[in-house]
């Protein structure tokens, strides 16, 4: 059974290998492999508290910074009270480092011009926006081409004030247009977002898939005036429900005055696309530029965006907008840089650590309980075997990463695990002591020491579960391996000890207590006055009867295990008087025998039954 | 010597030889109020020292140095800042690991290359980390929090499982022995508490449980029928299961010190400071002190809760007093507390155990 899950584990592992990225070592955390950890807190710039989808919310948009910046295989977790730990592999610059620390913020800007990803060459705003800046009626005559020839282009407005942030007279100048020209969203350092440019000036950027590029107007209403952002289906006019997906905004009182302003002047520029968009921007990026419906003011503050929108698609961008509605900033809490050659060295030492400590356990047990040390040897054998599959399948599958806490954690964990053992093989011996035959012991002492074993694991993964609930950072390791380690420690005595020690109890080595099995009960002291223990048997021992005497008694008193006096060659069927006969036979010879070498007795019963097993039929 | 010791371990367990463990409790608590107060004691004088995960600062590690001085990273630092009073530490076998207070991020890329200039490393060898202030008392927060909220639940579970709130509260008596006593340790040998040492102390809450179940386990089930008996009291039961769990006491915390105790040593003389050493170091104290502390201080403990439950009470007398008139008599002088004899299991040639006792057959 227990060889079931293990072949499973590493057949699974090997498949993993084989078919995908499965590797047959566990992956590292940082403080083994080397790298830096940054350790962030979100914090709500008016100090509301933030739910657990802001912090994904955040991590996305953590991600899509990390990711576009060229890092690969970073790794970023959420961690209990609200800490996001982002760890970069190897020694990323000074810049990533930067960009994973500054806050998303979100804003509605309206928008100036848009254009394909790749770069223009010519000076001309690209198609969607040629006529758009001509045509415009709030705007004079479109700004001047920059001069050419390698002067910079000016930056200076070509008019003293903008008549409303769609004035792409003011706000296009030519260097802007310039940079808009330059700009390439087709390569992924440009969208990693990040920089959320100037509120009062136009600012150009990249669709968030990078599909587009936009140069856009001033802020006109942040983030934070949103109240609530829902995805679902389109109301009908009717009152139904459509089939269409759906992002519903509601803006709160500000916002929605703002917002009827900017739908208003939208919408006397209808004719002259995309002038009549306006652009959600969340961590400068564009991730939405709805256009407004001609005809439609929105002065309720709550606005619909209506497109090719999907289940998931609706959902996500009605998550953005959530998030963006609670300006975040991110408060590093820590930084740490681990080099790789330190990590390694700490790996190596640990694992040094482990096998030192396994040693010493192995030769300790195999001392305390001689052969019966090897059972202890198998079983720390089979859950090792156990914990590191598992580890290295959760490492394939979950991203587990093993770091230093989780590899002391292990270590701990053998000691642990041991006394398991220990505690079922006290038992054991406990039993003996009391006289019963080794399969007896180790069945009452199983039930016994289950118990004991169950309740102890049990506190024990209760205070794994406890630490790796409310902990950070690395004390989560350490938790994780302490608790996999104790549920890996109870399967491994149910499904393997305990089988094993059946199974070896049969065995003659061990049944019949040979002085090396560390199962001897004459070394255990069972009890080893001759009595009687029913149904015509009696057990022989070098105590008298009244077993009081001991401090006289030879301290290394050698008992046999139960020897059966019963006559009639192990047939069983004595008659009570008969039985009585034998257990006053019995006690005349132990009362003749009280001195003399203990073997005498149990040698002379010997032949006569080979069962030497007292209460099995 | 296995043989002794399993000899001992077998006259432990028939009550041949008795250590009068609960009896001579006096002892016992006398030893612990001393180490606790030598710990709270030491707590307060040297005090702990906190790490840089809860003082805040910068830290550098400078790998692959040829010469592990410590004079010229210091002089390097002042140079840079000179009110500095950087602290220096040998890592593994060829870092430097130099912690100072908070520096700016240019202070931090100037101290880099001067590290790596005047240990003629290249610049990729020398890495920074900076810890905010308010980390360090995070983690401490979430340490307590998960603390109560551990107690909280193993007082439920222990009162439940024992059907006692006593043995729960000799428990966590226990345990908070343990915790203070490694604690002053800690503080007293004056290593730097960081995240690791906490990962540390934690544990030992739940070892120290663990300890104290598998010897409460023992108690409950020899003092189970205490009182339909009137031969021994609460007390020399409990004491009896002291001693047959002292052989498993002895070998589970010598197994589980082995590795423990690999760590600390490789931790200590072969890494230098590092996440292991304190780990090691805070499990090698507490788990000593736990094995004294579940054997010594416990059941002791539990005994002496017991014994004021006017029922316990009131059995105690009865027996003592039993004891006592036989005595008085002369007819079972061998009976006291000294050389109790339980035949937990050693049956008396012909008596009746009851119909238990009697073979079953084979289903």
């Amino acid at each position: 059974m227990l060889g079931l899950i293990i072949f499973a584990l590493l057949g699974a592992i090997a498949a993993g290998t084989k078919w995908s990225t499965a590797s047959w070592t566990p992956n590292l955390a940082l403080d083994l492999e080397g790298g830096t950890q940054i350790i962030l807190t979100p914090v709500a710039d008016n100090g509301e508290d933030i739910s657990s989808e802001t912090i994904a919310q955040a991590i996305d948009v953590i991600r899509q910074r990390v990711d576009s910046s060229g890092v690969a295989e970073a790794e970023i977790t959420s961690q209990s009270g609200g800490k996001i730990v982002v760890a970069l592999p190897g020694n990323p610059s000074e810049e990533t480092i930067a960009l994973v620390e500054t806050s998303a913020q979100m804003a509605f800007r309206p928008v100036l011009a848009i254009g394909n990803p790749t770069p223009t060459d010519t000076t001309p705003t690209p198609e969607p926006t040629d006529s758009a800046a001509a045509t415009d009626p709030a705007a004079p005559a479109p700004t001047p081409t920059p001069t050419a020839g390698a002067e910079e282009p000016s930056d200076e407005p070509t008019k003293a004030a903008p008549d409303n942030p769609s004035d792409t007279a003011y706000y296009i100048t030519p260097a802007v247009q310039a940079e808009f020209d330059a700009l390439d969203c087709t390569d992924p350092t440009n969208l990693t977002g990040g920089v959320n440019g100037d509120p009062d000036k136009a600012f150009v950027t990249c669709g968030q898939d990078g599909s587009a590029k936009y140069i856009l107007g001033p802020v006109e209403i942040e983030g934070a005036r949103i109240s609530s952002a829902t995805s679902g289906l389109n109301q009908l006019p009717s009152g139904g429900q459509g089939n269409k997906w759906v992002v519903n905004i509601a803006f709160d009182n500000q916002g929605t005055t703002e917002f009827t302003d900017v739908t208003t002047r939208l919408q006397g520029l209808s004719a002259s696309p995309p002038l009549n968009q306006f652009a959600m921007v969340l961590d400068g990026l564009v991730i939405s530029a709805p256009s407004l419906d001609s005809g439609v003011i929105i002065a309720d503050g709550k606005a619909e965006i209506s497109g090719t929108f999907t289940r998931e698609s609706a959902a996500s961008l009605a998550n953005q907008l959530n998030f963006g509605s609670l300006p975040l900033t991110f408060k590093p809490e820590s930084k740490e840089q681990i080099s790789a050659t330190l990590g390694s060295e700490q790996l190596q030492m640990g694992l040094l650590a482990g096998l030192i400590g396994l040693g010493l356990v192995v030769v300790y047990s195999l001392l305390q309980y001689r052969a019966l040390g090897l059972v202890t040897v198998a079983s720390l054998m089979v859950a090792g075997l156990l914990t590191y599959s598992i580890i290295t399948l959760l490492s394939w599958t979950q991203g587990y990463r093993l770091s230093l806490p989780g590899v002391a954690g292990l270590i701990v964990a053998i000691g642990i695990t041991a006394d398991s053992f220990i505690v079922y093989f006290e038992r054991i011996r406990d039993e003996l002591r009391e006289g019963r035959t080794l399969v007896a012991a180790v069945d009452r002492g199983w039930e016994r020491a289950r118990r004991t074993i169950l309740a102890s694991d049990a506190v024990n993964f209760l205070a794994a579960v406890v630490l790796y609930v409310l902990a950070v950072g690395s004390v989560r390791g350490f938790a994780f391996t302490l608790g996999l380690t104790t549920l890996i420690d109870v399967l491994v005595v149910f499904m393997f000890t305990h089988p094993v020690m059946q199974l070896v109890a049969r065995t003659k080595f061990f049944g019949q207590g040979h002085r090396l099995s560390g199962l001897d009960p004459r070394r255990l002291g069972a009890p080893s006055s001759t009595r009687y223990v029913g149904r015509g048997r009696v057990v022989h021992g070098s105590e008298t009867s009244e077993g009081r005497a001991v401090e006289d008694a030879p301290v290394d008193a050698e008992a046999t295990p139960r020897v059966p006096v019963a006559v009639g060659g192990g047939t069983g069927g004595l008659t009570i008087a008969e039985r009585r006969a034998a257990a006053r036979a019995a006690e005349q010879k132990a009362a003749s025998t009280t001195d003399a070498p203990v073997d005498a007795p149990a040698q002379e019963s010997e032949p006569e039954s080979g069962r030497t097993e007292g209460n099995e039929h | 010597m296995a043989s002794g010791f399993a000899q001992w371990g077998n006259d432990l367990y028939t009550g041949r030889r008795s250590y009068d463990i609960v009896g001579r409790r006096k002892i016992w608590f006398t030893i612990s109020t001393v180490l606790v107060v030598l710990s709270a004691i030491f707590l307060i004088k040297p005090g702990l020292n906190p790490g840089i995960e809860f003082r805040g600062g910068s830290e550098f590690v400078v790998s692959g140095v040829s010469d592990t001085g410590q004079q010229l990273a210091i002089d390097t630092v002042t140079q840079i800042s000179p009110d500095e009073q950087p602290k220096v530490t040998t890592v593994g076998g060829d870092s430097l690991r130099i912690q100072t207070s908070t520096l700016t991020e240019d202070e931090v890329t100037e101290v880099k290359n001067a590290l790596a200039e005047a240990y003629d490393v290249p610049v990729e060898n020398v890495t920074s980390s900076f810890i905010g202030p308010s980390w360090g008392k995070d983690l401490s927060q979430k340490a307590i929090t998960g603390i109560l909220v551990f107690l909280l639940f193993v007082t439920i579970v222990m009162t439940i499982y024992f059907r006692n709130w006593r043995m729960a509260a000799a428990a966590l008596i226990a345990l908070f022995h343990d915790l203070i006593i490694t604690v002053g340790v800690y503080a007293a040998i004056g290593w730097e508490v960081t995240p690791a040492t906490v990962i540390g102390f934690l544990t030992i809450l739940g070892y120290s449980i663990y300890d104290t179940v598998v010897v409460f386990d023992k108690v409950r089930e020899n003092t189970a029928d205490t009182l339909l008996q009137s031969r021994y009291t609460y007390g020399e039961k409990a004491n009896l299961a002291v001693n047959q769990t002292l052989v498993r006491s002895i070998n589970t915390s010598v197994v589980a010190l082995l590795p423990v105790g690999a760590i600390l040593f490789v931790g200590a003389f072969l890494l230098g400071a590092g996440t292991l050493r304190d780990i090691a170091l805070a499990l090698f104290v507490g788990m000593l002190i736990g094995t004294f502390s579940s054997v010594f201080l416990a059941t002791p403990f539990e005994v002496a809760l017991r014994e004021r439950e006017p029922a316990i009470r009131e059995h105690t007398k009865k027996v003592l007093d039993a004891r006592a008139a036989r005595a008085a008599s002369g007819e079972d002088v061998s009976v006291s507390a000294e050389d109790l004899r339980v035949p937990v299991g050693a049956l008396k040639p012909g008596a009746h155990q009851g119909n238990a006792a009697q073979p079953k057959r084979k289903r």
